[in-house]
């Protein structure tokens, strides 16, 4: 919808671009923010000027630039080894929104809205993925995607920081994965998204997201039993209560596909 | 730079906030849709540089120095592309308005699975189809078919707008080119209830570009109703344009008139309003019950026709039919419970929006997306003191309707907008609004007590009903008493009892949506009669027949009332038998494994025409190359009456159809035509089309004749003329002076019935509550078929709705406030969730329709849901009481203990 309030649109192409005067916003893939009336709103900052490699294979695994796309997401060539390539797919086609949409629709917009059913954080989360924070002072700072994310809507991310970048670590790359999702319709945005991944020293992480007002992310020794499923989502504090779900349900809906989940990975 | 739209240079710089599709519109491309705004429906969906976009989430600064392809783009009205010709072959649409978005989409898609398809389209919402034209079209398989001169009666024509749909071309209610238009915005109440005390609107107005703001100072206070009837008096005046005390949240408060969109919102927001609160009450029984505060307290119940004001009670009926505590005491078996349903959205795509302006004599003008053209000029008319020929109400194609637009919400703002400042004026509500403010189906929470004899013959009958009617009682009667009466008079019963009441409430109004409350009440009666099945141990489908009403038996609700209801035609035993055995056949997908499966079925009866008048006066003309014209006053809104009129015409004067013409809706041109509701399209304008088209028949006979000098008798009509005895064929030119026109016309009565039966086999996830569709079969007793194809798009939509009722939609509100404003939280069925329903006809004639035919446009809609309760209840072994049946209820269902009838 048009943003009637916004009085300029302006590139950034510099880090120095990216500090806000008010009223000022950042523009990543603007799916989101095109998607609501903004009223207090006043300027655009377009990040996707800045001209960021979408991603990047490096040793340490992979690098996904904040404004990366959904559909650019899907793009890399990912090695033999990187068995839980597979996630990626699945986790972009977990969003309510349409093919067409992943490819405006940015990573670091997903992770900066923060909403339970984000499907790049279900995917970073399990995947043990660290956001890469450009601070304003020039420097830069890491936290891994599951303390970045901290509520709906609600982020670490500090006046003046942007988020740059998200990083996988091979090792998570490297492991196996099953992922589930249920929602109030066969392909409705997500009420409960449950990953589970087992790595090659036997480790067993368990990523659960939407379902929670916060990403939570279990890890075990070893593939959980159903028991000990049910004693780690005890400690859940609360289920997330939205027009996609009541919180009873959610917590029941998430130990019946973390037991799935784990029974596929066993 | 520049953008490209379809080949074509365009120099104007997009504003930094200004998305796409408003830009192209801006350009002229108005085949781009606005639907949700949002990016969830993709009616705005586009090309950008190749790849699909939805345009209305993409900063249109981006598009500079691209290339932007529209549907427009991809091919011409004569020169389809081929995705287009699949979706015109298929009739791959209804009202249209999703149809450029679909075709965009579809036209980048590679051959694409079948199965593929629900994850393909989830970005793309059609809330006419149920889906499987569209997936037909994309398929590639055709539904329609050309015919030969004279046989269009009974065929599977296209639609004659279908051309120009799928390319983009057909001109919805805000499409026409305009210049120096004004427009309008409206700020609404915050408080569900309250009285302003003080309105400061001096900074709104000293905002540049601000023209008007308009308060209830400045209105005239008069009473009236949104809701409209062919009868004024039919809904209660309650409303006034802006009241000084609101009653829900969202209510008008003050209207700004500027020269941007923009501008009206700044202006709204600086607004000052000073609320005195007062007590709100949001439950239908707790505003009923003493001490609850009085929404329209102040109103004369005599002068305003509120039934109790003093208890919120806008209509309400109590009445009883032989004695039902007998009836009860000497039943064998009785069953009761308790049914509640949700508040749905009519969801059309195309939102409320009108565009007003002064013509050359004065006289007023409003182009409104309106099922009821006639109606709102009569109502503007008496709200304005004009004289109602100073009053042009025009309607071009509506971009779906299901009852939403039977009602008066944004012309009398344009109208006074227009008389305020002399200029073009538009209102177009948003997504959110269409939400929050605009009618919603009415919830109802339904009783039902049965009892029968040990044959299962029907000895007692309670149905007691209360409706929540929000704030204003538009369509509070009508609804209430059309919920309670076929539903309950499709069973004989020597006892019944009725016990009704519509509710006033702080919630947003609630109005008519297809069904017109008798989905509601059958979901509880149909579900009740499923109980007294089980406990009788008889078959579902015996159990109706042997109380079903046959031909002969009276309609009955709380009194044997004799009107001009009667059975033109019967064909409930069929649809009944058909039912029955399609779930017999054991067709339908396979149930995962563990799941446990169930069947039911449910029936539904409705008049084919409403109540007290319902008219139509038609010309239809043919000019000296034998094209003919339709003027007719009823709207089209994808329900498909314009492809009926002209096969009416077509057969009667043996011509094809491309030489048939409609224009329609438009109070200037057309004769009176009561409107677009209760499914009258077809039985009502149609009959009268039907009328007209056999008196210009009968007059181009006599006048070959007599040219001719022959007996009319040995002359015969056909696409070219009028074919003599000798062989010779009179061209029209050679029979008339230019043109020659007959009238015809229908006032809606008698009264016929139309009769649908759903069957459905689902299965359970008892870990998830999800519910799967497994088979779903409809019959429809609709008299004989028009047109099979439109026919059977009516029933799976219809359908598609009920489905959506039963499994997924349900506004939210919390005190009042809609917490469900976007296609993100309200669930409009995606095409992933609509299954494949068999589509089955009875194959009767109504001695009343034209030529046999019957209507069916809302009452496919009305036995889904409690048949698909049924087989739940079948395949769980407990009673869902509540809608939807969304998975999270289910699962409650069978893990609380307590779960019992509410």
């Amino acid at each position: 919808m048009d943003l009637h309030t916004v009085e300029a649109l302006r590139p950034a192409h510099t880090r120095d671009d990216l500090r806000l005067a008010a009223g000022e916003t950042l523009l990543g893939g603007g799916s989101w923010l095109f998607s609501e009336p903004q009223p207090g709103v006043t300027g655009l900052v377009d990040l996707t000027a800045m001209g960021w490699q979408p991603w990047e294979i490096t040793a340490d695994g992979l690098s996904v630039a904040a404004t990366c796309t959904i559909a650019q997401l899907l793009e890399p060539p990912a090695p033999p080894a990187w068995v839980a390539s597979p996630l990626f797919r699945q986790c972009a086609d977990a969003f309510l929104m349409s093919f067409k949409i992943w490819n405006t629709a940015t990573v670091g917009g997903n992770l900066c809205l923060a909403l339970p059913a984000g499907a790049m954080i279900s995917l970073a989360t399990a995947l043990d993925a660290e956001a890469v924070v450009w601070t304003p002072d020039g420097g830069e700072r890491r936290e891994p995607v599951a303390a970045f994310v901290r509520g709906p809507g609600l982020t670490s991310l500090q006046a003046g920081e942007v988020l740059r970048s998200v990083d996988y670590p091979i090792a998570a790359l490297q492991g196996r994965t099953a992922f589930r999702k249920i929602a109030l319709t066969p392909m409705g945005r997500s009420s409960a998204v449950v990953i589970g991944r087992l790595d090659g020293d036997g480790g067993f992480t368990l990523a659960v997201s939407a379902a929670t007002p916060r990403p939570y992310v279990f890890r075990f020794d070893t593939t959980p039993t159903t028991a000990d499923v049910r004693l780690a989502l005890d400690t859940v504090d609360e289920w997330y209560a939205d027009p996609h779900g009541s919180p009873d349900w959610r917590a029941a809906v998430t130990l019946e596909l973390a037991t799935e989940v784990c029974a596929e990975l066993a | 730079m520049t953008v490209s739209i379809n080949g074509v240079a365009h120099e104007a710089v997009p504003r930094g906030g200004q998305c796409l599709r408003t830009y192209l519109r801006e350009q002229g491309n108005v085949e781009v849709k606005k639907g949700c705004d949002a990016g969830d429906c993709g009616a705005c969906s586009v090309l950008v540089d190749g790849v699909p976009t939805h345009s209305c989430i993409f900063p249109a600064a981006r598009a500079v120095g691209a290339d932007v392809t529209t549907v427009a783009g991809l091919g011409t009205p004569e020169r389809l592309h081929p995705v287009q010709q699949r979706f015109v072959d298929a009739a791959g649409y209804q009202c249209g308005f999703c149809t450029a978005g679909m075709v965009v989409t579809a036209s980048t898609l590679d051959e694409p699975a079948d199965e593929d398809l629900p994850r393909l389209l989830k970005g793309n919402l059609c809330r006419c189809t149920g889906y499987r034209s569209i997936r037909d079209a994309i398929a590639g398989t055709a539904n329609t078919e050309k015919v030969p001169a004279g046989e269009a009666y009974g065929r599977s024509v296209a639609a004659p707008a279908g051309h120009n749909i799928v390319t983009g071309r057909e001109r919805y209610t805000l499409d026409e080119p305009v210049t120096d238009l004004l427009h309008l915005k409206v700020l609404g109440s915050p408080h569900a209830h309250a009285r302003i005390t003080s309105i400061d609107v001096s900074l709104a107005e000293a905002l540049d570009g601000v023209v008007a703001v308009l308060t209830h100072e400045d209105v005239p206070p008069l009473l009236y109703s949104t809701g409209r009837h062919e009868n004024r008096l039919d809904d209660p005046d309650d409303t006034r344009i802006l009241d000084p005390v609101v009653r829900f949240r969202g209510q008008r408060v003050a209207v700004v008139i500027a020269e941007s969109v923009g501008i009206a919102e700044a202006a709204c927001r600086l607004i000052d309003v000073t609320y005195e609160q007062l007590p709100a009450v949001f439950d239908p029984e707790a505003a009923r019950s003493p001490g609850a505060p009085q929404l329209h307290g102040d109103k004369d119940p005599l002068v305003s026709r509120i039934s109790a004001p003093e208890r919120n009670v806008v209509a309400q009926l109590h009445d009883e039919y032989g004695d039902v505590a007998a009836g009860m005491a000497a039943a064998h078996a009785t069953v009761s419970g308790t049914w509640q349903t949700a508040r749905v959205s009519h969801a059309a795509l195309e939102t409320h929006g009108a565009r007003g302006w002064l013509a050359e004599d004065g006289s007023l003008v409003v182009r409104t997306s309106s099922q009821v053209p006639f109606l709102v000029r009569t109502e503007l008319a008496r709200m304005l003191d004009l004289p109602v020929d100073k009053v042009r109400v025009v309607v071009g194609r509506v971009g779906g309707g299901f009852g939403g637009k039977q009602e008066l919400l944004v012309e009398d703002l344009v109208a006074l907008a227009v008389l305020r400042t002399g200029r073009p004026v538009q209102l177009e509500l948003t997504r959110e609004e269409q939400f929050t403010v605009v009618p919603c189906r009415h919830p109802m929470r339904v009783q039902v007590a049965l009892g029968a004899d040990a044959e299962g013959v029907l000895t007692a009958m309670h149905v007691d009903v209360l409706t929540d009617t929000g704030a204003y009682g538009n369509h509070a009667p009508g609804v209430m008493f059309h919920g309670c009466h076929e539903s309950v008079a499709v069973y004989r019963c020597a006892n019944k009892r009725v016990d009704a009441e519509a509710v006033y409430t702080n919630n947003l109004p609630s109005g008519a949506f297809r069904g017109y409350g008798l989905g509601q009440v059958i979901f509880a009666i149909e579900s009740a009669m499923d109980d007294l099945a089980r406990e009788l141990g008889i078959d579902p489908v015996e159990l109706r027949r042997r109380n079903v009403v046959v031909p002969g038996d009276p309609f009955v609700v709380a009194a044997l009332e004799e009107d001009d209801l009667t059975y033109g035609s019967y064909g409930l035993d069929e649809c009944l038998d058909l039912v029955e055995a399609e779930l017999a056949g054991g067709g339908g997908a396979p149930a995962p494994e563990s799941w446990p499966t169930g069947t039911g079925m449910a029936l539904a009866m409705i008049a084919t025409i409403p109540p007290r008048g319902h008219h139509s006066h038609v010309t239809v003309s043919v000019d000296t190359a034998g094209t003919y014209a339709v003027d007719v006053g009823t709207a089209e809104f994808g329900n498909g009456t314009t492809t009926v009129h002209v096969q009416l015409v077509a057969q009667e004067v043996g011509t094809t159809p491309d030489r048939v013409h409609v224009r329609q809706s438009d109070t200037g041109t057309a004769g009176y035509d009561t409107g677009a509701y209760g499914s009258t399209g077809s039985v009502v304008a149609g009959k009268a089309v039907q009328i007209a088209a056999e008196r210009l028949h009968r007059e181009l006979l006599s006048l070959a004749a007599r040219r001719a000098g022959v007996a009319t008798g040995s002359c015969v009509l056909g696409a070219d003329g009028v074919a003599l005895p000798d062989g010779r064929v009179l061209g029209f030119d050679e029979i008339i002076v230019d043109s020659l026109s007959a009238d015809g016309s229908h006032d809606g009565t008698p009264r016929s019935v139309a009769f649908n039966v759903h069957g459905f086999r689902v299965a359970v996830n008892p870990a998830t509550g999800e519910v799967r569709i497994l088979h779903s079969v409809q019959a429809a007793d609709a008299g004989v078929v028009i047109n099979p194809e439109q026919l059977r798009g009516q029933i799976e939509g219809g359908t598609a709705q009920g489905i959506g009722s039963a499994l997924y939609e349900e506004m939210m509100l919390r005190d009042g406030e809609v917490l469900t404003r976007s296609f993100r939280t309200y669930r409009v069925p995606q095409m992933a969730d609509i299954p494949p329903t068999t589509v089955l006809f009875a194959g009767t004639v109504d001695g009343l329709g034209p030529k046999g035919a019957k209507s069916m446009s809302e009452a496919p809609y009305n036995p889904v849901a409690p048949a698909l309760a049924n087989a739940v209840r079948d395949a769980v072994g407990v009673r869902p009481y509540e809608l939807p049946m969304s998975r999270d209820r289910i699962w409650r269902l069978l893990h609380d203990d307590r779960q019992e009838s509410p």
